[in-house]
């Protein structure tokens, strides 16, 4: 009530003012909204377009919709959106599973030299994975795994593996000492602590790793390109095969990317909800 | 049940600082509620986590029940503690935090759900809040999870850590009430961590207070008011406190406020004895009483605190300016402005070393 009548009396002239500074920001967030989402727009609107209107500039508004790209692209997606969901999950619940041991180790009950343990994990992503790729590609080739699903999750787990080690540390670095000991001292082992009192706690942090996980596996392109052609193949492959050496291929492209883009967009929107929760509510008081 | 037993505790946090727990000695009987208090600093909290097992020990031992539990790691001490903030489980329900424990000592599931029951009927925690999650409570009810979490597992020991601090004051005394009564129902050791006084005072059946790493005085709350054994423990026992002024010695008492202020003469003496020329009394606020005019300490009165049944005058001495407190009838009180003086029995009258601070015969 307070609040509402000191707003009552405030001079006209002043809510002028605080009221133009929120319509700046709100045009400005709208502005750099919208430069943002202009791109996926255009992409969704010309995966709608038959190939001929696609091609036309400036481009068209007005047309009559077409699913025919998307009918194209799910008549041969089915292999590649399979590698795609493989790779990222099992790579993805690999890095949970060996993440979160990890991560208790440098900071709850940190082991000896754990700075070291800590600096090295980062280390490994910092050499480019352009000049990683000729040994990789020879390792991949002597142990015949080529072309298989498991030199993807096992390179994808590499990949994400360090920054969820990270990630999961500085979650696991805010749940509160006295917890801690509180579990101590109910006679949680080191198991018990990690699993019963630990991991509920950061639960937000832990979907919010792995949704970084998936993010970064499902649009991995690079080593899949290098080290994969048919067997494995995802679907960032799935998009570059979708261009074709001639001819039209705009709208079928943006069709192919529409599709392999929801997946992402709905499991981020699933995490969010996690995400907004607090990450200690209630232990404090 | 067990007696706890700290035999020259000592921890020490860093090489070159002085020891947080200096080489304690405590006897803590068995049934007994024992307050640690002192202020902040004076490693009361650390030798409660040192008989946690939270804290290593650098030096000595701690017993439970003539056990030696130095090297035995907290989980198996048979205890159970409150901490200050509580340290639930957010993620659990009230009745999976306080089961927390038996589930882990593997007891089964109806036991537990049993006696998780019992603590909760104990605590005035109805059925409903069992299904809860910590933050759908209010700070008193966590608190009482806090304490049912303790008392589900019937340790042999409580472990307390401040833990009334994050409640409101109204609360706080009605709580305060609660648990000396549940301890005296339950009658298991408790040693109780405070840095406030009255807590101390009100709860436990014998004080430990504790200053820089050291114990300074341990004895039922009564003596510890009325035999302090040194200017630290004076000051620090008592609401408000005493006062302590640093005085002159003179023939047949000391120089305070423009005249004499007579002593027991075994003051006298154990002053002469250890050499000294002046020495640190301390009066009690409610040892002060309001003379007209005849009385030995002379002042002004610089501001009334009405408490209701009584009242504090806050009075500048005269001659040295100095701040002292009296505690004086309520309704009755002098005007700010207005120059009182006051009459001390001798005998009300406590003396210190100026140096050591230790308390002169009386």
């Amino acid at each position: 009530m307070a609040a509402v009548q000191t707003r009552d009396r405030e001079p006209a002239a002043l809510r002028l003012r605080r009221m133009s500074g929120q319509v700046g920001w709100g045009v400005l967030a709208w502005v750099v909204g919208i430069a943002f989402f202009l791109p996926v727009l255009w992409m969704v609107l010309t995966a709608f377009k038959p190939e001929s209107a696609a091609q036309t500039w400036p481009p068209k508004f007005v047309f009559s919709p077409t699913l025919a790209q998307f009918r194209l692209v799910f008549s041969g997606w089915g292999p590649y959106v399979t590698h795609s969901l493989i790779a990222t999950t099992v790579s993805t619940v690999l890095v949970l599973v060996l993440g979160v041991p990890a991560a208790y180790a440098l900071s709850v009950h940190p082991v000896p030299r754990w700075r070291d343990g800590l600096f090295f994990f980062i280390s490994t992503k910092m050499l480019p994975i352009v000049a990683a790729i000729g040994p990789l590609y020879v390792l991949a080739l002597k142990t015949h795994l080529l072309d298989s699903i498991w030199v993807l999750i096992i390179l994808y787990t590499a990949m994400n593996l360090p920054v969820a080690i990270w990630l999961i540390r500085s979650f696991m670095l805010e749940v509160p000492k006295e917890m801690l000991e509180a579990a101590e001292l109910d006679g949680a082992g080191r198991i018990r602590e990690m699993t019963e009192v630990i991991m509920p706690v950061i639960s937000p942090g832990l979907v919010s790793t792995a949704l970084i996980c998936v993010i970064f596996a499902w649009n991995e392109l690079f080593l899949a390109l290098n080290l994969t052609v048919t067997n494995a193949a995802t679907l960032p492959m799935f998009l570059i095969s979708s261009v074709p050496q001639e001819g039209l291929y705009l709208a079928h492209l943006s069709a192919a990317a529409t599709v392999a883009s929801v997946p992402v967009i709905i499991v981020g929107w699933i995490a969010q909800r996690s995400l907004v929760r607090g990450l200690s509510m209630g232990a404090i008081k | 049940m067990a007696g706890v037993k700290f035999v020259s505790a000592t921890r020490v946090y860093a090489k070159d600082a002085p020891p947080a727990v200096d080489a304690l000695d405590l006897d803590i009987k068995d049934g007994e509620f024992m307050v640690l208090v002192g202020p902040s600093g004076s490693g009361k909290t650390t030798a409660l986590r040192m008989l946690a097992g939270l804290e290593p020990l650098d030096g000595g031992r701690v017993e439970i029940g003539d056990k030696d539990v130095t090297f035995v790691p907290p989980k198996d001490r048979d205890i159970a503690m409150v901490f200050q903030n509580y340290a639930l489980y957010p993620s659990k329900t009230v009745a999976d935090n306080m089961g927390f424990a038996l589930k882990m000592q593997g007891v089964p599931r109806e036991e537990r759900t049993r006696r998780v029951r019992e603590a909760a009927r104990l605590l005035n925690l109805d059925d409903t809040m069992l299904d809860r999650k910590p933050k759908a409570l209010s700070g008193g009810q966590r608190q009482r999870v806090a304490m049912g979490r303790a008392i589900v597992r019937e340790p042999r020991v409580f472990l307390m850590d401040e833990p009334l601090s994050n409640l409101d004051a109204k609360l706080r005394v009605q709580t305060r009430s609660q648990i000396a009564e549940l301890q005296r129902r339950l009658g298991i050791t408790t040693v109780y961590v405070t840095h406030d006084q009255v807590e101390a005072m009100t709860m436990g059946h014998r004080v430990a207070v504790l200053a820089g790493g050291h114990l300074q005085q341990c004895d039922t709350p009564r003596q510890l008011y009325d035999n302090p054994v040194n200017q630290f423990v004076a000051g620090f026992i008592g609401s408000p406190a005493m006062n302590l002024q640093k005085v002159p010695l003179a023939e047949g008492g000391v120089r305070l406020a423009g005249s004499t202020l007579p002593l027991p003469a075994s003051i006298g003496t154990a002053a002469r004895q250890a050499g000294l020329s002046e020495l640190v009394i301390g009066i009690r606020p409610e040892h002060l009483h309001l003379a007209d005019g005849d009385g030995a300490i002379a002042g002004e009165v610089t501001l009334v605190e009405e408490l209701g049944a009584d009242a504090l005058l806050h009075v500048r001495l005269a001659e040295s300016g100095d701040l002292i407190v009296a505690r004086t009838e309520g309704r009755k009180t002098p005007p700010p402005g207005q120059q009182v003086s006051f009459r001390v029995q001798p005998d009300d009258v406590f003396a210190f070393h100026p140096e050591t601070g230790a308390r002169l015969a009386a």
